[in-house]
């Protein structure tokens, strides 16, 4: 990078351009909301980026720490009727952020460098913390400690953190799914499935779930055991060429001429999965191909419903449902009639509608670990939601979200399922063969 | 151009620190609001929360003949809230409460803060009805809309802002509490200076209370959208409409380019084949809706209209509405500016104007949207821009010249709701004539002596 590379002048003005400061995102945006402050908003944060282009701002650690006090939820992209580009202007500014190290400390700099540059880039590290993780939960020591009162001498930040600590699946995807799961006599599509990061990790079921409803649906459903990060944390937190080097990675692994559609079910990897054409943007090499992939990446519920599924005959024993809406299905992805219609589609399962289905919970990512006050009072808002729906399920489809909600539910001793739609589906699907041979 | 440290110290002491904002990334956050191509720096933002600490901080600006930009959430299209180099933004957003819903008088008393949606819910969960809905009304705030006497798309049928406002709370610049009107619907003691601060742009004193009329919610309503392949055959249906005697609460039109843009954002199934797209709304009585709605088709299809589509539900009519009130801003979809002007004409006027803006469009080679509520007669002609094109900018200017004369020479007005602020100032004297222009000099001198409420604003004292 040479000295005078600005991501934000070197951005095509008119992306900056774009927003006419109409105001219309402002009572989207949860921290407007929260605190009504103008920098808090998404106009105010462009406005800033826009100064910074026209040389009437340096980038000063206040404007790190904006950007970083952004969610990235997109709200604000779903309602902008000039259509800015919010996603791609926000990355930008982070990575200007993370190039300028405004914002370097010896403790963010290890944190970061051990997680966005070194776990989350080779994902045989994270399974090993995770195994790690496992044994830590399995063998009692988590529940020993927690007993022990021994966490009450850490600071109470620490403490909080360790009550989040998410419980580690008995089992990874790699250890659930065959590499090519068979669509039986039904076969009618190719796809691939991302397993993803923390999904694996903590909801490796999810992915097994998925894949059967693929199969279900005469999808034969390719899931190598070793895959990489989509690379949508690196971008969301200025880690460009991080990003670059594993868009690249995945391309190679799953290439998109191969397969009718790469699937994810993960909101906050799919937002990010489908831009892999403006990430490679000036690699010739690649970017043809990128296009190809952004087109052929889908969604697990925008798929379905793109190949009509065949309805569950069996009912799951009757379930008042709501649904969370993850922020980067939602307004990163568009998807947001989909999810509803398909858990509409399990016989006994009531969906009642959820007051601000689509706000953000508050996970955002690791916003929840960066910025946990504003991240509880989004969650502690949502729970409330949640409890004036009476229902005993909440289905929401992103790991950071399912993660966010079981915390918040149990914080405020509600009992509730929280599942992603899949599970359910795949449920259905299983009441099926047990009714079958019950009769 | 920073303020005085002594001035600073006195606004934080009178507000907390908490609520004096003067790091230069809020200031840039606060360096404009909703017009196009205008910004300019605060010396401080400061956010009261009550009505003794507007009038401290009046009291100490206009001791230090420091200059006061009153401002709720920056949506205005006039420049009005636009800070003046150096001055005291007063933000009156964290003023929102509502303080009284008065359901045997049917008013609602509120705070300056409280947003134009939060006022029109309110009304709804007592079964009432507040009708203006200027186009940000999910975010402008009560006091701005009461400052720029706001209109919206029920103008027609229903009034504006200035319609509703019984009484108003005012902070002079001196620091003196004053209110003007009641609960009374008459009332004819005195001037009605509530009249003379509703539309006063921030210029005469800063509303910290507001008290509105409510009305019944009308019983029923129907929407619907019919197209046309002319702009005259919709500029006839209208006058068709307005002459069979129906006032419907909403008759707005948007030109072709305007749907396009519009229907790429909200995606609500607008046809994008037809040169113009009528939205008619009719709402009351069940009997009289269905018999209004019939005529307004019947008028429609008379003049040729390609389709009339009937929205199947009041979430269908709401998304069209939305849809409609997102047009200004889904504009910019198509360049970097958008500078929209709102010259309105006496609606026999109408099929004239809109054929003058596009002659005018053309005589200087510019793209222009047109959108508007056509039952009022006002008009949004939008001109697509960019900012940084100097010589455009100055075609731009020269067509708003010749669009506002033939508006004043059609008889109508070169603002119909957006008020002047800074972007119409330089046609006020011309449209409003000397007579007028010095009885409001001298009202303005009279109220605010030291001229430190949104100098420069409106015209130049």
């Amino acid at each position: 990078m040479s000295a005078g590379h600005s991501h934000l002048k070197d951005l095509d003005y008119s992306v900056v351009q774009q927003c006419m400061h109409c105001g219309l995102c402002l009572p989207t945006c949860p921290t407007y909301d929260a605190t009504k402050l103008e920098r808090h908003s998404p106009r105010g944060r462009i406005a800033l980026m826009r100064a910074i282009a026209d040389d009437r701002l340096t980038i000063t650690k206040t404007f790190g720490e904006e950007m970083y006090f952004c969610l990235g939820c997109l709200a604000c992209q779903t309602a902008c009727p000039a259509g800015v580009n919010y996603a791609e202007l926000f990355e930008h500014a982070r990575a200007e952020i993370e190039e300028k190290k405004i914002l370097a400390n010896p403790k963010r700099n290890l944190i970061r460098g051990f997680t966005v540059s070194w776990l989350f880039m080779d994902l045989r590290r994270l399974e090993l913390l995770g195994k790690a993780l496992r044994l830590y939960q399995q063998l009692g020591l988590q529940a020993l400690i927690r007993r022990s009162g021994v966490l009450r001498l850490l600071p109470k930040r620490l403490q909080e953190l360790e009550a989040m600590t998410p419980s580690v699946c008995d089992k990874f995807s790699a250890e659930l799914i065959a590499p090519i799961t068979s669509a039986g006599d039904t076969k009618k599509y190719r796809v691939a499935m991302l397993t993803g990061c923390a999904q694996d990790l903590t909801f490796s079921d999810v992915n097994r779930d998925t894949v059967e409803v693929l199969a279900q649906n005469g999808c034969e459903v390719f899931t190598p055991a070793e895959q990489s990060c989509c690379g949508s944390l690196h971008a969301h937190n200025g880690e460009w060429t991080l990003a670059q080097q594993l868009a690249r990675r995945n391309i190679d692994q799953f290439p998109p001429e191969q397969f009718d559609a790469i699937i994810t079910n993960a909101g906050g990897c799919g937002s990010h999965l489908k831009h892999y054409a403006k990430l490679l943007v000036d690699d010739p090499a690649y970017l043809k191909r990128a296009e190809l992939w952004d087109a052929r990446v889908n969604d697990i519920h925008e798929w379905l419903v793109q190949i009509t599924i065949r309805n569950p005959e069996a009912g799951i024993r009757n379930q008042v449902v709501t649904y969370h809406e993850s922020c980067h299905l939602t307004h990163g992805q568009k998807v947001v009639s989909q999810p509803r219609e398909l858990l509409k589609a399990i016989p006994g399962l009531l969906l009642v509608e959820l007051p601000e289905a689509n706000w953000c919970c508050g996970s955002a990512g690791i916003y929840n670990l960066t910025q946990p006050e504003m991240a509880g009072q989004l969650l502690d808002r949502k729970i409330a939601h949640i409890k004036s729906t009476g229902a005993t399920t909440v289905a929401t489809a992103n790991p950071g979200c399912l993660l966010q909600l079981i915390n918040g539910a149990a914080k405020a001793g509600l009992k509730l399922r929280v599942v992603h739609p899949m599970t359910l589906l795949a449920e259905a699907y299983h009441a099926e063969d047990r009714d079958r041979h019950s009769t | 151009m920073p303020l005085a440290n002594a001035t600073l110290a006195r606004l934080r002491e009178i507000v907390g620190a908490e609520n004096v904002l003067t790091s230069p990334e809020d200031l840039i956050a606060y360096s404009f609001d909703g017009t196009a191509a205008m910004q300019q720096l605060p010396g401080a933002v400061v956010f009261a929360t009550t009505t003794e600490q507007v009038a401290q901080i009046l009291k100490h600006a206009n001791r230090t003949k420091t200059p006061v930009v009153t401002r709720g959430s920056g949506t205005g299209l006039s420049g009005g809230s636009l800070p003046i180099p150096g001055c005291i933004v007063l933000c009156t957003v964290k003023m929102n409460r509502i303080l009284e819903l008065d359901r045997a008088n049917l008013t609602i008393l509120v705070e300056p803060g409280v947003t134009t949606l939060a006022v029109s819910d309110a009304a709804t969960a007592a079964g009432l009805f507040y009708p203006p809905d200027p186009g940000s009304m999910k975010i402008s705030t009560i006091g701005g809309n009461v400052a720029e006497n706001s209109g919206g798309l029920r103008g027609l049928k229903y009034g504006i802002t200035r319609n509703y406002v019984m009484g108003l709370e005012v902070v002079l610049p001196d620091g003196e509490i004053l209110w003007t009107g009641n609960k009374c619907v008459k009332d004819v003691a005195g001037y009605s200076l509530r009249d003379l601060f509703i539309g006063s742009e921030g210029t005469l004193g800063v509303i910290t209370k507001v008290l509105l009329r409510l009305i019944p919610k009308p019983a029923a309503k129907k929407t619907m959208v019919a197209t046309f392949a002319q702009m005259d055959a919709a500029a006839q249906c209208v006058s068709d409409i307005i002459a069979a005697q129906i006032i419907p609460c909403t008759l707005e039109f948007l030109d072709r380019t305007t749907i396009r843009c519009v229907e790429d954002f909200a995606k609500v199934g607008l046809p994008l084949d037809c040169e113009a797209l009528l939205m008619m709304e009719t709402d009351g009585h069940p009997a009289a809706v269905a018999e209004e709605a019939a005529k307004m088709e019947e008028c429609a299809r008379k003049n040729g209209a390609m389709e009339v589509r009937v929205a199947k539900d009041e979430a269908e009519a709401n998304k069209l509405a939305t849809a409609r009130r997102s047009a200004f801003s889904a504009l910019a979809r198509l360049a970097p500016t958008t500078i929209l002007e709102d010259a309105t004409v006496p609606r026999s006027e109408l099929a004239k104007m809109i054929r003058f803006v596009a002659a005018v469009a053309k005589k200087y080679n510019l793209r222009v949207g047109t959108f508007g509520h056509m039952g009022d007669g006002n008009l949004h002609p939008t001109f697509l821009t960019d900012e940084r094109n100097k010589e455009e900018m100055h075609r731009v200017e020269e067509a708003f010249k010749e669009i506002f004369d033939e508006a004043i020479r059609l008889g109508g007005t070169i603002t119909g709701e957006h008020g002047i602020g800074m972007a119409k100032k330089s046609f006020l004297p011309k449209f409003a004539g000397d007579a007028q222009m010095r009885v409001m000099r001298e009202l303005r001198r009279a109220l605010d002596p030291n001229g430190i409420l949104n100098p420069g604003k409106m015209f130049d004292r």
